[in-house]
């Protein structure tokens, strides 16, 4: 089948809702698993990869919620599609890195992705919009109970799933949220709050740090101990952290807008300013503006943007989307010019911010200029 | 600043990772940024390969015997400690020393507890029960209750036996 006639178009998938969306952009769960007398595929053999992919493959595709999904092997796939599927956070940029004894398999809705042979023979991942772990477990655990029915599990009672990486042993889990933080880092307690909420033995990564390295304002919060904790602690510990995170990013959202409104109008401002005019810009700095333009909508900056335009522009501003868009290979230069064109094109309707009314800023500094 | 990975170019993606009290920061360039998939956090194992790289760390300081290698994959100790990676299933039991001081450091405890396959529950429950009821048998030896260790021994050689034909039923 073809990857160009499945694909949902990011304008759809940008729609979705989940509870908690405005910080929490998703929620995944995902598991690694092993079959029984095979290498590990970092270690196999050409060979022997292609049998556990005939292998596992059929298992996948006999599940019933597999129904209708799109299957692909690694060598098949041309690096554009693959890049694709990565910019959509379907497969790992490791797994697209794979040919000939690698292989996709992908439900309709994009919600459930299997990926065998990347680090481990499979790899399957759930993922839901907002703050869904639970729902993301339910999905990721009855499609891995269907599984164990055709494939013998390399399990051991003592140290559980074996996987390739000691990292992932036991319950083979990883349960990780993506968050979008922008008031805590603008209010600059991203720091003290990371620090805090990683005594819990969870994990928060993001490109922050020193000086210019932004990131969107995105982090991922995960699980790091994989054995000795059940899959059920593992994921209520996860959730207790990320409901405490989003009260933090509430509250520094509310008094950046009440002690220092004119910090935040001015970053959205200029984030508007840029995205709605520049004739040339990267992607890198495309993906820090329209978290500010973000941040913007949710404060009610922009009464006619929907904000699933701004998500469905995090996915076609990048680069193998743009690509994708024009038949001729365009160089880096090249796509900066397209991608400037497609953004003043999309939010050519959507006025600059509306700044309230003085009463709710701070004394007098809105009064217009004589 | 160099690159944590190639230790050759000039550091310009900076990603802190902090559980508990380790903080561990990791510098990389760009190219090793992007073939690790490291420079995008929405990616989809951004924090696989984060804790990989950490793993990696961790299993270059293991100890162990020189001359391992593993009888089934043909991995060895050098191979383990190269690549942060087993060959196979079976390195776990090769690699069984090796690996008790680096999932000691790495995870919660060195015990699996959560999910076990359905098909292989039963063996699960006979393995746990096997060990609980050795570990009976010591102590009565250690108390000299000969009586009772007799009895144990004759519960081992059944549960024993149940576990092997239950090894014989699994699928494939
Ligand atoms: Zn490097
Ligand atoms: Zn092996």
């Amino acid at each position: 089948m073809n990857l160009d006639a499945f694909l949902i178009p990011p304008a759809e998938t940008a729609r979705r809702r989940g509870p908690h969306d405005r910080i929490v952009m998703s929620s995944r769960v995902r598991l690694a698993r092993n079959i029984r007398k095979a290498a590990f595929p970092g270690w196999a053999k050409k060979a022997e990869r292609l049998r556990v992919l005939e292998l596992i493959q059929p298992a996948i595709a006999a599940l019933p919620e597999m129904a209708d999904a799109f299957f692909g092997t690694m060598d098949r796939l041309s690096a554009l599609d693959k890049q694709i599927l990565v910019e959509r956070h379907l497969i790992s940029r490791e797994h697209a890195a794979r040919n000939a004894g690698s292989g996709l398999v992908l439900n309709r809705p994009e919600t459930l992705s299997f990926m065998i042979n990347e680090e481990d023979h499979v790899r399957m991942q759930a993922l839901s919009p907002g703050l869904q772990l639970h729902q993301a477990w339910a999905i990721i655990n009855g499609a891995d109970s269907a599984l164990e029915k055709k494939l013998d599990y390399a399990f051991s009672p003592e140290l559980g799933y074996l996987t390739a990486c000691p990292t992932n042993l036991g319950t083979g889990i990883r349960v990780s949220a993506m968050l979008h933080l922008p008031g805590l880092v603008l209010a600059e307690q991203i720091n003290p709050i990371i620090q805090s909420v990683s005594k819990l033995g969870l994990t928060v990564r993001g490109l922050y740090g020193e000086g210019t390295e932004a990131s969107g304002n995105i982090f991922q919060v995960s699980n790091q101990m994989t054995l000795g904790e059940s899959e059920a602690a593992i994921i209520q510990r996860l959730e207790k952290v990320l409901n405490q995170l989003i009260e933090h990013e509430e509250n520094a959202r509310a008094s950046l807008l009440e002690r220092k409104p004119k910090l935040v109008y001015n970053h959205v401002g200029r984030a508007y300013g840029i995205l709605a005019n520049a004739h040339s810009i990267s992607s890198k700095e495309t993906m820090n503006l329209l978290s500010l333009m973000r941040l913007g909508s949710d404060a009610g900056l922009f009464p006619e943007l929907d904000r699933a335009l701004v998500d469905e522009l995090f996915i076609l501003t990048q680069p193998a989307h743009l690509q994708k868009q024009h038949s001729e290979k365009l160089s880096t230069e090249e796509r900066d010019l397209l991608r400037a064109d497609m953004l003043r094109e999309r939010l050519r309707l959507i006025s600059r911010p509306v700044i309230p009314p003085p009463a709710a800023a701070e004394g007098g500094l809105d009064k217009p200029a004589d | 600043m160099l690159c944590s990975i190639c230790q050759k170019k000039e550091a310009t993606v900076f990603l802190t990772n902090i559980a508990g009290d380790k903080m561990q920061k990791v510098n990389l360039c760009e190219e090793c940024a992007k073939a690790k998939g490291m420079d995008d956090p929405t990616g989809f194992s951004f924090a696989d390969k984060l804790l990989g790289l950490g793993a990696t760390q961790e299993i270059e300081q293991a100890g162990g015997e020189k001359g391992l290698r593993c009888p089934v994959c043909g991995f060895t100790q050098s191979d383990f400690r190269k690549a942060g990676r087993l060959g196979c299933p079976e390195c776990y039991e090769t690699f069984a020393e090796p690996l008790k001081a680096v999932l000691q450091t790495m995870h919660k405890g060195t015990r699996h507890v959560g999910k076990v396959p359905e098909t292989q529950r039963q063996g699960h429950n006979l393995a746990a029960e096997l060990k609980q009821l050795q570990q009976k048998l010591a102590k009565a030896i250690e108390l000299e209750n000969f009586e009772e260790a007799a009895v144990l021994r004759d519960e081992i050689k059944q549960v024993t036996a149940r576990l092997s034909q239950h090894a014989a039923e699994r699928p494939v």
